[in-house]
């Protein structure tokens, strides 16, 4: 056992685990940070996405002995401060989850993904989402949900030129 | 029972109006519906004084919408506010909430007439109270928005006002039912009560029940089906910090530890030695081997018409194939697992269970405690699709707790989840056809060789069907809708010590992927249009010209030029749901995409037209991965795949446009949680074959 500090949703906390723990199982059982989910274990399905300095990476498979304490860890929980985050509003205007279990894994990597491409097109979001399963085949609402939260960007950025 | 009982006031004094109220759904096994023989309420209205209506659902909310579906029929007979409408989920509680099981897309079907009357019965409840209230006739009272209003005098009380009168007024005994055509809720997108939670990480699953004291535990099952433990070697893991207890338990073995990375890791260390069990040198070769033998063995008849023997004899032109469904794991995204805490006088459990009255049962039964003494909280399920119909992740967690007596959540890996499911079964399907000298078709056989999902569930008790004749084998296959003159469907079991189990849509996905591919075959031997094939087969005015007619006319299949994509059509009923689809695909470096999926449905009235749509969707893409790219395989007697790297599923990028068109209908309303499925791989492999001109009789498609 050793003793990590880390970043997470905005707080500096200390925890006693095994240095070769996956972030994973620290946010969940340690942290009790329960939106990110366990789904392969092997980064394959996309359900334990996190952000690491804004970056979607999957936690399952990330030791917490690689994560610096400077990082900044962002899960569903810490996305949004008080109102949802545009990416969470578009989720919630299109009804998108079914059984949700894959859906914090999913706004986690479209909200990554929208930051670093505001404005994308169809065949972007099939590359940055399609490591992301989803089992009850939510993929037309969520492509449609990302495609309606750039759109609620773009407007954003044109009222802000005026 | 009583009529009047069906429904009755629950209240005690103080808490508002609280109607229980029992509804009958058919128990699946033996087709019966379950009586109750006292008063037995399955759902709840909960109308409070502080003007909040609770509607408790105990059905399993495991993405199909119950949540939503249910409480939009109890809101629409009682003129509720959607807005103030409080959604909970319902204990394990048969004598409360009667037959829970969630399956076989019944929970609308079954429910609405009775949701209906008890909303209404509210609702008139509510009335009465007002017009006592304000001594005006009930005639003069209408109700609005969550409000009873007089007209004449301008007068509102809000539900939350009358409750407390209410509750004490005689429930009516013949509650009147809106008009269709006063709907407002019904037949309307509302927003599913579910979505807050499951996009800001609250929706709580059973994976994510927190307790004070809590351990942490997975399990190691035979990776031979049917194998027992032998030995293991705790040194083999003393390097691992955590662990806590290593012990047999009934299915394999328990690991416990402090935390789930130490379990898990434990786990996958730990040096175990089986017995292995009786599926040992099972492998898919065998499993074919044992279908095709036992196809030369007479099957039990199950329909039959005409005279099929004398149909070929007479016929020169006579077609023959085979078709083959392999074994398919759920693969939901959250793996089976558990969370119990089993104390002297209580257990209490927490999982995410399409079955949850069966979990209490069997945490009574490892226990030793009444059935009273056992809690099962009904969680979030991280999908279901048949797979969380079984308990038997809830007697594991139940075994674990029960010998440790601490609290403890019970975790599978990914990689156990898809070695121990309870699989789609293997079939084959063999078909034939023949025609008469005018190219009509005059005969149909269709043989079924399988195991039956019910026997391999049974074993212990003799099984329970007249001459092996399992109807969740025959289902969509013994009623074929074309009207063929000579027809004949035939069904031969076999045993398998494979666990099997409910797959969405059970037996429909093989069967419509036998019946409506050999109808391709039919139509181009008859030099027809698949669809102008069809329709002649079809009574003109019923539901399945219906939805073909509909997906044509969308899909725009006559006026359609092949390449660079192709077209195939399909249709198929199941769960009193008509669904026909057109799908478009090309071929890419031999592998097929699908671009395009047209789909006509018709499933009766429609509760929640998004929801209808999602589902229908859903299950488009869940058999579009069994159609493209997974399936189960053996190696003596273990399963080859063990995540979802060699068990693949579709992805957005692989994820085809789809069109669902709805057919309006006054017809009661229909399953919508598995008909979707069935029609996908037919309308995909008839349209690969207009693609590229070879029949595909086994899935996944294999180019």
């Amino acid at each position: 056992m050793s003793e990590f500090s880390l970043n997470i949703n905005g707080e500096q906390r200390t925890v006693n685990v095994d240095s070769d723990t996956p972030l994973l199982w620290v946010i969940r059982d340690t942290l009790g940070y329960t939106g990110t989910k366990y789904g392969c274990g092997r980064g394959l399905c996309g359900a334990c996405t996190i952000h690491l300095d804004g970056e979607a990476t999957r936690s399952c498979v990330t030791p917490i002995d690689f994560v610096e304490d400077d990082i900044e860890i962002t899960t569903i929980e810490g996305l949004s401060e008080d109102n949802p985050h545009p990416i969470q509003q578009a989720w919630l205007d299109g009804d998108v989850p079914q059984c949700g279990y894959c859906q914090s894994g999913q706004i986690m990597a479209a909200s990554a993904f929208l930051t670093r491409n505001p404005n994308p097109n169809e065949s972007d979001i099939d590359s940055a989402m399609k490591m992301n399963i989803c089992r009850c085949g939510t993929y037309p609402q969520i492509k449609k949900a990302i495609f309606s939260a750039a759109g609620n960007k773009a407007s954003g950025k044109e009222s802000n030129n005026e | 029972m009583n009529r009047r009982d069906f429904i009755k006031v629950v209240s005690t004094t103080g808490s508002g109006l609280v109607l229980g109220f029992y509804l009958p759904y058919t128990n699946k096994l033996n087709g019966k519906p379950s009586v109750a023989t006292l008063f037995e309420p399955n759902a709840w209205i909960k109308v409070q004084p502080d003007n909040i209506i609770q509607i408790m659902v105990g059905k399993s909310e495991m993405g199909q919408g119950v949540l939503t579906s249910l409480p939009m029929i109890i809101a629409e007979e009682m003129d509720l506010d959607w807005s103030k409408v409080v959604v909970e989920k319902a204990p394990a509680n048969r004598k409360k909430y009667g037959w829970q099981m969630t399956g076989g897309s019944n929970s609308v079907s079954g429910g609405y007439n009775k949701l209906r009357q008890a909303g209404a019965t509210a609702r008139e409840m509510l009335v009465m109270a007002a017009s006592e209230e304000w001594s005006v006739p009930i005639s003069e009272c209408k109700t609005n928005n969550g409000n009873v209003i007089h007209e004449r005098t301008g007068r509102k009380l809000s539900y939350g006002d009358l409750a407390e009168k209410a509750s004490q007024l005689k429930v009516p005994k013949k509650p009147t039912l809106k008009d269709k055509s006063d709907f407002s809720i019904i037949g309307q997108n509302m927003k599913r009560t579910d979505t807050l939670s499951k996009i800001n990480g609250t929706a709580q699953f059973a994976m994510d029940v927190q307790l004070d004291g809590m351990v942490y535990a997975t399990i190691v099952h035979s990776p031979v089906f049917g194998g027992k433990l032998k030995s293991f070697n705790k040194a083999s893991v003393s390097d691992i910090s955590g662990v806590i207890k290593i012990f047999e338990i009934e299915s394999g073995l328990a690991i416990v530890a402090k935390n789930t990375w130490a379990a898990l890791k434990a786990g996958k260390q730990i040096e175990i030695k089986w017995n292995e069990g009786e599926a040992v040198g099972l492998d898919d070769e065998k499993i074919r081997k044992q279908l095709l033998d036992a196809n030369k063995e007479k099957g039990s008849v199950v329909r039959k018409e005409g005279n099929v023997k004398k149909a070929f004899k007479s016929s020169d032109n006579i077609i023959e194939a085979i078709y083959e469904s392999p074994l398919q794991a759920h693969a939901t995204m959250e793996p089976m697992n558990c969370t119990a805490y089993v104390q002297k006088d209580k257990c209490q459990v927490w999982a995410g269970t399409q079955d949850p009255n069966g979990a209490r049962k069997i945490a009574s039964k490892i226990t030793g405690l009444s059935k009273k003494q056992v809690e099962v909280n009904v969680t979030f399920l991280g999908g279901g699709f048949g797979r969380r119909a079984f308990n038997d992740f809830v007697s594991e967690a139940v075994e674990i707790s029960n010998e440790i007596k601490k609290p403890v959540k019970m975790i599978w890996t990914r990689e156990e989840d898809m070695q121990h499911d309870f699989y789609r079964p293997p079939s084959l399907h063999v078909m034939k056809g023949a025609f008469d000298q005018n190219d009509n078709l005059t005969t149909w056989i269709h043989s079924i060789v399988a195991p039956s999902i019910l026997f391999t569930q049974l074993i212990k008790i003799p099984f329970p069907f007249k001459e092996k004749i399992d109807f969740i084998t025959l289902e969509g296959a013994k009623h074929l809708p074309y009207e063929i003159p000579n027809m004949q469907v035939d069904f031969q079991m076999i045993k398998t010590p494979i666990p099997l189990g409910w797959w969405r849509s059970v037996y429909n996905s093989q069967n419509a992927f036998a019946n409506e591919c050999f109808m391709d075959e039919l139509a181009e031997k008859a030099g027809k249009d698949p669809v102008q094939f069809r329709l002649d087969l079809l009574p003109k005015s019923s539901q399945d010209a219906g939805v073909i007619k509909l997906v044509a006319e969308k899909s725009g299949w006559n006026d359609f030029r092949n390449d660079p994509t192709y077209q195939g059509i399909s249709c198929h009923k199941s769960f009193g749901t008509w669904v026909a689809q057109v799908a478009r695909v090309s071929i890419e470096n031999n592998k097929v995409k699908v671009h395009e999926v047209f789909c006509a449905v018709d499933c009766g009235t429609i509760i929640n037209p998004a929801i209808v749509k999602a589902q229908i969707s859903s299950a488009i893409i869940y058999g579009l991965s069994a159609t493209l790219k997974s399936k189960i395989t053996l190696k003596n007697g273990r399963v080859n795949q063990s995540n979802f790297n060699d068990f693949e599923v579709i992805r957005m990028d692989e994820s085809p446009k789809i069109h669902v068109h709805l057919t309006e209908s006054d017809a009661p309303p229909k399953g919508v949680g598995e008909p979707g499925l069935p029609p996908i791989a037919p309308a995909v492999v008839n349209a690969v074959y207009a693609a590229i001109g070879k029949r595909i009789r086994q899935l996944p498609i294999k180019i």
